[in-house]
């Protein structure tokens, strides 16, 4: 164990390096966790961010989809609402449709009736009247007894 | 139990092993006036001051070249985004030295951490040394420089020279900034004025002075003592044939704890007394 130059090898070694170290091997590396450190807390900030936003996203989304719901099932119920107008609708003019056709036809037998009647009621005069010649042998003046034969056949 | 009468038979070349593993390869200036390598101890100590230890200064070189130099390479490379393995590792180690830093030293000097992890690694690269097999690296440069009986000391830290070296760059440091922070009146008054006030300065300056020079013996010569110590078993160890395998194994072990463990102490004592240089309240 003896002292000698190597103390002053070493102290200069010594200063050298530290020096080297505190040149270029300090700064760059304490820059670069530096910026790590910061890159880091942007990135974590940014997940933060983004989750905030997903979950205002998902809500909105929620939301809307319950908006849609409610609309679609509005929009039925008109719809149902609608249909079923239209076929009480559809009845009620079919209902008048029936009743109008029953009321015509009802009138054209009425008429018919009638007719027959009227028809009969000539023929029915006529054959009076002709009976009657028969029985009385000669023709009846006609229109003598136009009265008479008329009330006769309105009695038929 | 076997292999101590084998020691004791050996006694004279297992102490002759031991001397030789702790001699240095010195370079000076021989006493009739050359200069060249000692080839033995007593002629490394009668060369005096002016010569120098070539193997424990070319290791403490190589390796703080190999720290800076891992260091400039991962930078080259070295990327804000997501971290390599190199430098991943080497920002750990700088993490946690700036923890440190910031945890104990309260000045502001940007000086401090880039010294911190110098003699953080740099220091740690050295005891490192110390987990080679004794003998690998001195029969290495026996067998490259053709000499069998060349000396060569592995392990840097159990060089004086260079923990020395290391505390007195600390030292100079520490006398630096006390003198910058607190004036030359108020460094020297610390010595002078404390703890006991004006009236007690002889008391003071004896109270005073051996814990500033403390500083500098808990500096150099514990990692020296650790390594040295270490250092000596592991030689020791190398000597009881086949049983030093688990015994190696085991105080290896030991001293990955010793290696990292000294070289933080090493940076954290450096750090606390840069601390001090910068309190102005004693």
């Amino acid at each position: 164990m003896n002292l000698n130059a190597t103390i002053i090898g070493q102290l200069i070694a010594f200063a050298v390096f530290v020096m080297f170290c505190m040149k270029y091997v300090w700064p760059p590396i304490t820059a670069i966790l530096e910026e790590r450190q910061k890159k880091i807390a942007e990135g974590l900030e940014a997940a933060e961010r983004a989750q905030r936003d997903l979950n205002l996203a998902q809500n909105k989304a929620a939301d809307e989809l319950r908006a849609a719901k409610q609309q679609g099932a509005e929009l039925i119920e008109q719809a149902n609402k609608r249909a079923n107008q239209i076929i009480d609708e559809a009845k009620d003019k079919a209902r008048l449709e029936g009743q109008r056709l029953i009321t015509a036809a009802q009138a054209e037998i009425e008429m018919e009736t009638q007719r027959a009647r009227e028809a009969l009621r000539a023929q029915v005069a006529a054959i009076a009247v002709a009976g009657a010649e028969k029985i009385l042998g000669h023709a009846i003046d006609q229109a003598a007894n136009e009265e008479l034969m008329n009330k006769l056949a309105a009695e038929l | 139990m076997a292999n101590s009468h084998e020691v004791v038979e050996t006694t004279q070349t297992a102490s002759e092993y031991v001397q030789h593993h702790l001699g240095f390869l010195t370079y000076g200036k021989h006493a009739d006036g050359t200069w060249g390598f000692a080839h033995s101890v007593e002629e490394a100590r009668e060369m005096g001051f002016w010569a120098i230890n070539v193997d424990s200064m070319m290791i403490s070189l190589l390796l703080g070249l190999l720290f800076l130099g891992l260091f400039r390479f991962s930078i080259s490379k070295a990327t804000s985004g997501k971290p390599g393995g190199l430098q991943n590792f080497l920002e750990i180690i700088v993490e946690m030295v700036q923890t440190n830093v910031k945890n104990t030293f309260f000045g502001k000097n940007d000086l401090v951490g880039p010294l911190a992890l110098t003699i953080f690694c740099w220091i740690f690269l050295m005891n490192a040394m110390d987990l080679i097999p004794v003998d690998i690296i001195p029969m290495f440069a026996q067998w490259v420089s053709g000499n069998p009986h060349l000396y060569f000391k592995a392990v840097p830290t159990t060089d004086l020279n260079i923990t020395a070296g290391f505390a007195i760059g600390v030292f100079i440091l520490i006398i630096y900034y006390s003198i910058k922070v607190k004036g030359l009146g108020g460094f020297l008054g610390e010595f002078a004025f404390h703890p006991f006030g004006k009236w007690a300065l002889p008391l003071n300056l004896l109270l005073e002075l051996p814990g500033f020079f403390a500083k500098f013996v808990s500096l150099a010569l514990r990692l020296y003592g650790n390594f040295f110590a270490g250092e000596v078993i592991f030689l020791v160890i190398g000597l009881v044939g086949y049983w030093q395998l688990p015994m190696h194994f085991g105080w290896s072990v030991f001293h990955i704890l010793v290696v990292t463990l000294q070289a933080y102490l090493f940076m954290m004592l450096t750090i606390v007394y840069m601390n001090q240089a910068h309190q102005t309240t004693h």
